[in-house]
């Protein structure tokens, strides 16, 4: 099996249920966008994973570079105020 | 209805299993061998997509036919003269643009025949389309999808698809055959009606060569034969590959 370079790679993302917001699941190569979604469809869905699919250019993400992890993630570590942890959340929530 | 007409019921949905068998071992064959992992997969579900819709079929004519034969009997213990599948589906797989050829002319066809059966007087048959009509309307876009991408790609591609068109066309004769056995099926029901698969086949092809630039070839020689056990040289080479581990080891199961 040749690993075709040619042809564009693409982000997925799928939504496993209503009311849940799509995850990353995983990349792929595709020709274009219309078989992106159905190359997704075969290779991340195929287990009943999903009720919804994107799919995004790799190259329209913009990422965060390894280099500025300590100026962009921590001034967050000792600010504890700013987590939720004053609220009790009710036991039939269960997605928050 | 009469033992006779049950048993001819059984040589219809016995004809679609055996199409549905045999593609989905030629698709199988594409495993780990297609041009991309995306495809290698995509394949493969589709196999055994064929191959579920085979079991139930087989299922049905066992029942139909009143043997009681297993799916297994079907699958590996019959030879090839008694195989009744077309001979499109058995056609060797080639390279990809064959094997999108093949599946754009075949899936087109079984999509029609499944719309059709949806409304079958045999509520199994009925139930089996109902499903394996989702199935196949995948499978038709898929080779649909294809079959643009390389009819309209590069001039490589643009060949290879001209070739292989021209090279299985002329089985595409054999799926709107229309012998007797056809007409009875036909009157009882059970079967779909050659000319109407026709007029939801065609156009569906016409159109996706269309966009896809390429151009549909004239009929040269209709080869027939299929239907009552007669295949080509190819089909043997499969079956044995397919049969042998059944027959070199009777009844394994794994």
């Amino acid at each position: 099996m040749s690993n075709d370079a040619r042809l564009p790679l693409w982000e997925v993302f799928v939504r496993s249920r209503r009311g849940l917001s799509h995850n990353h699941v995983g990349s792929l190569h595709a020709a274009d966008a219309e078989m992106a979604l159905r190359n997704a469809r075969d290779v991340f869905t195929r287990r009943m994973e999903g009720i919804s699919i994107w799919v995004v250019p790799s190259t329209a993400i913009t990422a965060s570079s390894p280099d500025e992890k300590d100026a962009f993630f921590d001034p967050a570590g000792d600010k504890a105020y700013r987590h939720p942890t004053f609220y009790t959340i009710p036991k039939d929530v269960q997605q928050l | 209805m009469t033992v006779v007409a049950t048993d001819v019921a059984a040589v219809s949905t016995l004809r679609m299993a055996d199409d549905c068998l045999v593609l989905s071992h030629r698709l199988a064959q594409w495993s780990s061998r297609a041009p991309s992992l995306e495809d290698d997969v995509a394949l493969t579900n589709i196999a055994l997509d064929e191959l579920g819709q085979a079991r139930a079929l087989y299922a049905r004519t066992a029942e139909l036919d009143g043997t009681g034969r297993s799916e297994d009997d079907y699958a590996f213990l019959r030879d090839e003269r008694q195989f009744v599948n077309c001979l499109l589906v058995e056609q060797e797989n080639g390279d990809f643009a064959t094997t999108v050829v093949r599946q754009l002319l075949f899936t087109t066809y079984q999509h029609a025949q499944w719309r059709a059966l949806v409304a079958s007087p045999d509520e199994q048959v009925a139930a089996i389309a109902a499903k394996a009509i989702k199935e196949a309307t995948y499978h038709r876009d898929h080779a649909a999808d294809w079959t643009l991408r390389l009819g309209d790609g590069t001039d490589e591609s643009h060949r290879r698809m001209e070739a292989a068109l021209a090279a299985l066309w002329p089985y595409t004769a054999e799926l709107f055959e229309a012998d007797d056995l056809t007409a009875d099926l036909v009157a009882m029901g059970v079967a779909a009606d050659p000319a109407v698969l026709r007029g939801d086949w065609e156009p569906f092809v016409d159109r996706v060569l269309r966009e896809a630039t390429l151009t549909r070839p004239e009929i040269t020689w209709v080869p027939i034969g299929g239907r009552r056990g007669l295949h080509t040289e190819c089909f043997g080479y499969m079956l044995a590959e397919m049969q042998h581990l059944h027959r070199s080891h009777p009844g394994v199961a794994w």
